[in-house]
């Protein structure tokens, strides 16, 4: 009972947060929004029984990741968006998106509508269970993502670098 | 087990009372502060309000209600009535997963001398922390000042820089105890090695870590030598310039809860929690693991002041290649050495 009423509120407010974060004009108040959804995101993994991966979203997500997206607003001072009054593309692909993700959506759900809801402590949860899932069971795809997400950060550090000041640091050293 | 109206009526008291005894902390801690870098500087620091100015604290709260609370005409009035009280409330949150002693038993009900036990109870706090740099940074956005802004994009880049040293340096002490839950991590510093030196974490290897802790916690906190969100010679007042009355005394309330919270957890993680020498009749046995965590809370919260009253401030540069390039690197060395120490052992 309690946990349905939990995952309506959650719900609800992930819902509200995504909703709010395409209407605002500002971009720090869509951030905000981003923020909240996170957050709430986080609740309903905690509902899971998933306190781990509720805890590094909080961290991650919320905490570090979108902390960088409010501070390149801050310091760019990005001013509010302007609105047009549409454009045909999005008429024109936009609605059977739409309409294709919600019957795909609602296919998947009637398709699944026998399965028994999870109950927390029948998936792997706690960190010790991750744990042994990421650096036993699944150690080879684990390290091969932390390579690519090196080698993300390695091609962010040269894009980002200038080349006059690779030639100033050349010409110190 | 406790039934379901017994524990909401526990929690409910408990919290209460850790939220009381909290303020009261954080008012007396800006007393003691005020006191003792009077002290340092050849000052006497509060005395007319109150014997030796012990009831300053309450003036000062008294005063903080009452003064108009201005609110700037440039301001975005969302965020920056928002911002305060993020900051308060993300502060005070952490304290729900801070134990502070054994389990108790009152009236036949067990309880643990913490608000909730739950078994990822460090994540938590580091979540909520890590929460807590929307608070100085939307302060600063919303303000509309260049002080202001200035001050919370100093706070938000110095919060998320040591914030990867200060994860780090916790690491080792979760690879030697094998817990995330912070009672268990305390509960693993029990007993004491040749007799006499306790089996706390510090001596056990990681004092390289509990330095690493105790730097990055400074800059985590904004405080002394790392204020330079506040630096009042070049930015009037950091991030809070704009605010007054009971709005600015917020922030202040939430450096000084994250000050303690910190202290906190450097007692829990390095320090042996409430592990000391238990001698007595049963009540004195009862009130001394208590004792001894709030005399090491208090010895932590002194150092901070102590290096108040003694070190200049750093500059914005050297703060950040200080982090980056020294902290950093040697957080991870002791990561990696206290990993392999405890694999070989195994």
């Amino acid at each position: 009972m309690l946990h349905l009423a939990l995952f309506l509120i959650f719900g609800a407010v992930c819902v509200a947060g995504a909703v709010n974060l395409l209407a605002q004009r500002h971009p720090i108040n869509s951030a905000l929004s981003l923020v909240v959804v996170m957050g709430s995101l986080a609740g309903e993994y905690l509902l899971l029984g998933a306190e781990f991966v509720a805890a590094v979203q909080v961290i991650v997500y919320a905490g570090a990741i979108m902390v960088l997206f409010v501070f390149v607003i801050m310091l760019l001072n990005a001013g509010e968006e302007e609105r047009t009054r549409g454009i045909r593309i999005a008429v024109l692909f936009g609605i059977p998106g739409l309409l294709v993700g919600s019957v795909l959506i609602a296919w998947v759900l009637i398709a699944h509508s026998g399965t028994q809801p999870v109950s927390v402590g029948a998936l792997p949860g706690p960190p010790r269970e991750i744990a042994m899932l990421l650096f036993h069971d699944f150690l080879l795809p684990f390290e091969v993502t932390s390579v690519l997400v090196l080698i993300a950060i390695m091609g962010a550090v040269v894009l980002a670098s200038r080349p006059e000041a690779v030639e100033h640091t050349k010409k110190e050293g | 087990m406790l039934s379901v109206e017994t524990f909401i009526i526990v929690s409910v008291i408990k919290t209460v009372i850790a939220i009381f005894v909290l303020l009261t902390a954080v008012a007396y801690s800006v007393w003691l502060e005020r006191k003792v870098i009077g002290h340092i500087q050849n000052r006497w620091g509060p005395t007319r309000v109150g014997p030796f100015g012990l009831l300053q604290p309450l003036a000062d709260g008294i005063k903080f209600l009452f003064k108009e609370d201005l609110t700037p005409p440039h301001v975005y009035k969302p965020l920056y009535i928002a911002a305060p009280m993020l900051a308060v409330a993300l502060a005070l949150t952490s304290i729900a997963v801070i134990p502070i002693g054994n389990w108790i038993t009152i009236g036949g009900i067990q309880t643990p001398l913490q608000i909730t036990d739950v078994n990822i109870g460090l994540l938590i706090i580091l979540g909520v922390t890590s929460l807590g740099v929307y608070g100085v940074a939307l302060a600063g956005w919303s303000s509309n000042s260049k002080y202001s802004l200035l001050g919370g994009l100093r706070a938000s880049a110095q919060m998320v820089s040591y914030e990867v040293s200060l994860g780090l340096s916790l690491i080792g002490v979760l690879i030697m105890s094998g817990t995330l839950s912070l009672r268990g991590i305390v509960d693993a510093q029990g007993g004491t090695f040749l007799g006499f030196i306790p089996r706390w974490n510090i001596f056990q290897g990681q004092i390289v870590a509990f330095f690493i802790y105790l730097m990055s916690a400074y800059a985590e906190t904004n405080r002394v030598p790392f204020d330079l969100p506040e630096a009042e010679t070049e930015l009037v007042a950091g991030y809070h310039t704009e605010y007054s009355a009971m709005k600015f005394a917020m922030f202040f309330m939430a450096e000084y809860v994250n000050m303690i919270t910190v202290a906190c957890l450097a007692t829990l993680l390095f320090l042996g929690g409430w592990h000391g020498p238990i001698f007595g009749p049963s009540v004195l046995q009862a009130i001394l693991p208590v004792f001894w965590f709030v005399l090491k809370v208090f010895v932590f919260l002194f150092i901070y002041i102590w290096v108040r009253g003694t070190l200049p401030r750093f500059r914005y540069d050297q703060l950040m290649a200080f982090g980056w390039k020294f902290l950093l690197p040697l957080a991870i060395a002791n990561l990696v050495i206290t990993a392999l120490i405890v694999a070989l052992k195994s």
